[in-house]
């Protein structure tokens, strides 16, 4: 405990304190910690990981980045992972009951918006241009996190939208906008972002009703528990929140 | 591969110093029967595994269901016609590919495979570049016809022919060149036209190789999942077939997931067991 603890200060020390050397490369669990991720963590989790790498010398960080309930699935069969980081509370929830986490902590938030390609051919406007039957249209799978946020903010809205595809994730979603086969669809903020203005995104109001939150936890298995509990840490610290920041998330 | 040399005619199989045990010797080489073992568990044991944790009192309910019945009903036509596609396609380019003579032909037959390796969701990134809406050929479907293709059942055909028809040319390809040419010449002194003697004497004579290939064809083809959910995507009764079902039930409830694996277990064992004869057929001659 008393270990763990120091760790983690040490951690957020360095992190806060542009970096004390001797304490990090000293204090620090050594070893590899492996990081399971949503796909939409992609970018701002190997910034975070280079950075904590920096911060811990001894340390290297391993990701498997994917489907929250991919992942999920994988941790709860036996997976060996540090730290699981969750698109979607009800995922985490799935591993927390199979007794592989405890206490998962929000660290971001993100949002919808309406990304379109970028001469918008489809003259998109707003949430209700999703109902035109004449549009091509492409929306996540009410499976996956981004197409029950999408379903959220449509019933919030009494929007009945008729898409022509329902993608099994939201970089599937938007690589359908990037190659200009549909009009629009709804992805993350953080996914436009990502995608260095290939699209442009609309922001719509109606997206304050299916705001996404993202668990992050230390997981129960943990092959390097010590680890696992300084990335958390990391993630929550000032500078972890100023990488996902910078990537579109909203603090929690 | 495995139909190719066996179709192969016994006379070019042995060479005449073979080793002196080979022709008289009967029973299994001892050696080989541990690895042949090993082979076959690892083959079966994961899918016993799926039939032991499918949730065999829920599956009625499952199987019964509008969804499930839409996505098999859709996989059975989108792979039929992909098979019949690449029938049409495939046989006259396994023939162009293991009589003709050209310069590149080896060139063209290694293309041709490319899709065996290529990751299934880059041909279908490669099948929107091409006929997608903004496609090389695509926009002018479009602009001139008014026609897109992706997210339609076409779409879902076009996918699965893609990804499925190497392994249709390569069989018959190898069932062609195993043939014994003899039987066609004989037919040429006797007069019969070109096009007679590939109707009446190569085709049956390949017709083993090629419902083997087809049969091969239409297994690649109902499994299929990268290509079709990047070209045609996914909407239920249009272009959601029974392995985008199955992805999208492991999402929320796996074991669904793993009872409509089972129906796609099920339909590909009757398919194949039905064929069976014609299979071992192909094998023997």
């Amino acid at each position: 405990m008393s270990r763990r603890g120091v760790a983690a200060r040490c951690v957020l020390l360095a992190a806060a304190a542009a970096l004390l050397p001797a304490c990090a490369g000293e204090a620090g669990p050594p070893g590899t910690v492996t990081v399971f991720a949503a796909a939409s963590l992609t970018g701002s989790f190997a910034k975070i990981g280079a950075a904590f790498e920096a911060a811990n010398p001894r340390l290297a960080v391993r990701f498997n980045f994917g489907g929250s309930s991919a992942l999920a699935q994988q941790i709860v069969s036996g997976a060996p992972a540090d730290v699981f980081a969750a698109a979607s509370p009800d995922t985490m929830q799935t591993v927390v009951d199979a007794g592989d986490a405890m206490a998962p902590q929000v660290f971001a938030r993100n949002r919808l918006v309406i990304a379109v390609p970028p001469t918008n051919p489809g003259k998109v406007s707003q949430l209700a241009d999703f109902a035109d039957p004449d549009l091509t249209i492409a929306l996540c799978a009410e499976q996956v996190p981004c197409g029950a946020a999408a379903a959220k903010v449509f019933s919030a809205a009494k929007i009945t939208p008729v898409p022509d595809t329902f993608e099994q994730d939201v970089k599937a979603a938007l690589s359908k906008v990037q190659l200009g086969e549909v009009d629009a669809a709804l992805v993350y903020r953080t996914d436009v972002l990502a995608s260095g203005g290939k699209v442009e995104s609309i922001a719509f109001p109606e997206a304050d009703q299916a705001v996404n939150d993202y668990p992050v936890a230390a997981l129960s298995s943990a092959p390097n528990a010590a680890a696992a509990e300084s990335f958390v840490a990391y993630v929550l610290s000032p500078e972890g929140q100023r990488v996902l920041a910078d990537a579109g998330f909203d603090r929690p | 591969m495995r139909t190719q040399a066996s179709t192969a005619p016994d006379q070019h199989d042995r060479p005449a110093s073979g080793r002196s045990a080979r022709g008289r010797g009967t029973g299994l080489p001892p050696l080989l029967v541990a690895p042949a073992v090993l082979a076959f568990a690892f083959l079966l044991l994961p899918l016993l595994a799926l039939v032991v944790r499918a949730p065999w009192r829920s599956l009625p309910e499952l199987l019964l269901s509008q969804e499930v019945g839409q996505a098999l009903r859709l996989s059975l036509v989108c792979a039929s016609s992909a098979t019949l596609l690449c029938l049409l396609l495939g046989v006259p380019l396994a023939w162009v590919l293991a009589r003709a003579d050209f310069p590149g032909r080896k060139l063209v037959r290694a293309l041709v495979t490319v899709p065996l390796v290529l990751p299934p969701v880059v041909g279908g990134v490669a099948l929107l570049l091409l006929l997608g809406r903004r496609g090389l050929l695509g926009q002018y479907l479009d602009a001139w016809f008014g026609v897109t293709l992706p997210f339609s059942t076409p779409a879902v055909v076009i996918a699965e022919a893609f990804v499925a028809m190497p392994f249709l040319v390569i069989a018959v390809e190898g069932a062609l060149r195993g043939a014994d040419r003899r039987y066609e010449d004989a037919a040429a002194t006797l007069g019969a036209s070109r096009s007679l003697i590939f109707r009446r004497v190569t085709l049956p004579l390949i017709a083993p190789g090629i419902s083997a290939g087809a049969v091969l064809c239409f297994a690649r083809a109902l499994g299929e999942f990268g290509a079709t959910i990047t070209f045609a995507g996914s909407f239920p009764g249009v272009t959601r077939t029974m392995p985008i079902e199955v992805y999208l039930a492991l999402e929320t409830d796996p074991p669904a997931a793993i009872a409509l694996s089972l129906v796609l277990l099920g339909v590909s064992v009757v398919v194949l067991v039905s064929l069976r004869d014609r299979w071992l057929t192909g094998s023997a001659t």
